[in-house]
């Protein structure tokens, strides 16, 4: 895909994220929106992705995303590469609807592999379907996404310390680091020192975004990690992006973390992203 | 009155540990996991045969069930292995959202379960687990009575699709059930028929239970034994049909009467057959240090409480 339809798609997933939480009041806007252009490129150039859904995905990459409360973007992405019909974003945590409030495999929505939202899980079971994946003989890569504020949980050290010991260096996990979380900024609620140092600590590879927002560089430092796999070590990405990225009143602030636009500041947010590729 | 008698006596964790050497040589997809007690769980010659379907894990049970739940992307079969208290308790939220809520195929083996753990005191002696389990939608409840029973569960379970907590113990116990008797999940066992009260049992106290029923038969009175291995699904059907012959209940369990297997007969009978029940099971306790005859006499789950649980409910017919 041409980096003006990366754009072009980007701008509308936005969209998509602010319309579905503004519908129903409810979601996670801020790490949604500062995620976007890493997700749209995950799926539209990173992966290697099969036709259709299977959930043992052979043959083909898989991306589990820990910090489930960010599925608006998820669904959004989702819905654009085809797993299912754009539409249906309409039905995000209504009734009886696939898109529940975080994702789940329960209402067999296709792109789903497991369900995340009480976090800390998703490193571990990236690590396991990884580790699928060398039993299988499948050179494909297991992607993973983390919020920043979710490595307080204790599980995630756990996985951290298990995948350098047992070298599953098929996995590329990516940390947001936006710096925020409900409660303010990550420094203010638990502040976590470097990052990096942690990682390295626990013999990974890291390779830094220096702008997570953006897609070309995006596109190179994910290039850079796909080449650092398969050489004995996990990869960890480190993607520094702006929360609420793209729409000004949502960004330099914790404050739409989870908290839906009204009816003023949607049309105020919408105007920033204009239309692209048609609102679903 | 059948007659059950055994030659040697043998820990369930053994059934479990051959049941999964089984596997390993027949079912390719099987893959075993350990939070550093293989030696306690029985799974060296599976390790020793499929080293490279063993993950060690090392102490880090929530890392171990998540990891499980990912393996099954990929179409393995994870056993997973540690104590039962560390099996659910220890990992209830990883086991929640991760395998039951993510419809994974994942076998929860849980050894040590209960009192007959022993020394090593309450830390370690979970009374809640079953309940624990049961409570989560999707997910199949085995408590296993003897070796030959555990490894033909252990068997069989494979063959299941979705979510399993099979629970065993650490102590060597009779065995009595037949070798080749196929374990069916879900379905109860009849071990003796009788007209005067009904005892349904599950893991350890169904051996306790044919004692009781032995000096039962003594005292004039026939017991209709039944072996409830499978709590979740409830064989309601056996429940029913026996308590319509009996007209009383005693349920026998190593497990708290919160949660356990007596709550879940509760239910069936509230339902469909109203019958005085009398439980044998802890009574809202913690455990503690002693050995396991000790610590099943104090907390009441030997054929002894069971005789006189019987008799307590044959007077409230």
């Amino acid at each position: 895909m041409s980096n003006t339809n990366l754009q072009d798609l980007t701008t509308q997933v936005r969209r998509d994220i602010l319309r579905m939480v503004h519908k129903v009041n409810s979601g996670h806007p801020g790490g949604s929106l500062g995620c976007t252009e890493f997700l749209v490129a995950l799926y539209t150039t990173i992966m290697d992705r099969k036709e259709g859904f299977d959930m043992d995905g052979h043959n083909e990459d898989l991306f589990f995303l820990s910090n489930g409360h960010i599925s608006p973007v998820f669904y959004s992405v989702l819905a654009h590469s085809g797993y299912f019909p754009v539409e249906e974003l309409n039905t995000f945590r209504l009734l009886n609807s696939r898109l529940q409030g975080h994702p789940t495999t329960h209402e067999g929505l296709p792109g789903v592999r497991i369900a995340s939202g009480s976090l800390g899980q998703g490193l571990s079971v990236a690590l396991g379907a990884a580790q699928a994946k060398k039993l299988n003989n499948d050179s494909h890569l297991i992607y993973s996404l983390h919020g920043d504020g979710e490595l307080q949980e204790g599980q995630n050290w756990e996985a951290i310390m298990y995948a350098s010991a047992k070298n599953v260096d098929n996995i590329i996990a990516t940390i947001d680091l936006n710096g925020k979380q409900i409660d303010g900024t990550t420094d203010d609620v638990l502040a976590m020192g470097s990052i990096k140092g942690k990682f390295e600590a626990f013999d990974w590879t890291v390779i830094e975004i220096e702008n997570g927002n953006d897609l070309d560089a995006i596109l190179d430092g994910m290039a850079r990690a796909k080449s650092a796999t398969g050489k004995g070590k996990p990869v960890c990405v480190l993607l520094k992006t702006m929360m609420g990225n793209g729409v000004d009143f949502m960004m330099h602030t914790h404050a739409w973390h989870g908290k839906a636009p009204n009816d003023e500041q949607l049309e105020n947010a919408l105007n920033q992203n204009p239309e692209t590729l048609g609102d679903y | 009155m059948k007659t059950y008698t055994y030659t040697e006596k043998k820990d369930t964790r053994s059934g479990f540990g051959a049941g999964l050497t089984e596997l390993g040589r027949t079912n390719p997809n099987v893959v075993a996991l350990c939070a550093d007690l293989i030696g306690s769980l029985k799974m060296n010659q599976f390790i020793e045969e499929n080293p490279e379907r063993f993950f060690q894990i090392g102490i880090a049970e929530a890392n171990m069930m998540s990891i499980a739940a990912g393996l099954t992307i990929g179409g393995k079969i994870p056993f997973t292995g540690t104590f039962a208290n560390f099996s659910t308790g220890r990992v209830y939220d990883q086991i929640r959202q991760s395998i039951a809520y993510s419809d994974k195929n994942v076998k929860i083996c849980a050894s040590h379960a209960g009192l007959t753990l022993g020394e090593d005191g309450a830390t370690h002696q979970i009374l809640e687990d079953i309940g624990l389990m049961k409570m989560l939608p999707g997910m199949v409840v085995i408590n296993t009575c003897d070796y030959n029973q555990t490894k033909a569960a252990t068997i069989a379970i494979a063959d299941y699709e979705g979510p399993v907590y099979l629970r065993f113990g650490r102590p060597a116990v009779p065995v009595f059930t037949p070798e080749d008797q196929v374990f069916e999940i879900g379905k109860a066992i009849q071990l003796q028929e009788g007209s005067d009260v009904t005892i349904v049992a599950t893991g350890h106290l169904v051996w306790e239970t044919l004692e009781a029923a032995k000096v039962l038969y003594e005292q004039g009175i026939s017991a209709d034994v039944i072996n409830i291995h499978t709590i979740k699904p409830l064989d309601d059907k056996a429940i029913i049909a026996s308590v319509k012959k009996t007209g009383c209940i005693v349920t026998a369990e190593e497990h708290n009467h919160l949660g356990g297997l007596g709550e879940s007969v509760a239910r069936t009978l509230a339902l469909h057959h109203p019958t005085p029940q009398e439980f044998v099971a802890t009574d809202d306790t913690f455990g503690e240090s002693g050995t396991p005859a000790q610590l099943m006499e104090k907390y009441g789950l030997n054929s002894d409480s069971i005789v006189a649980k019987a008799l307590k409910v044959i007077k409230r017919k």
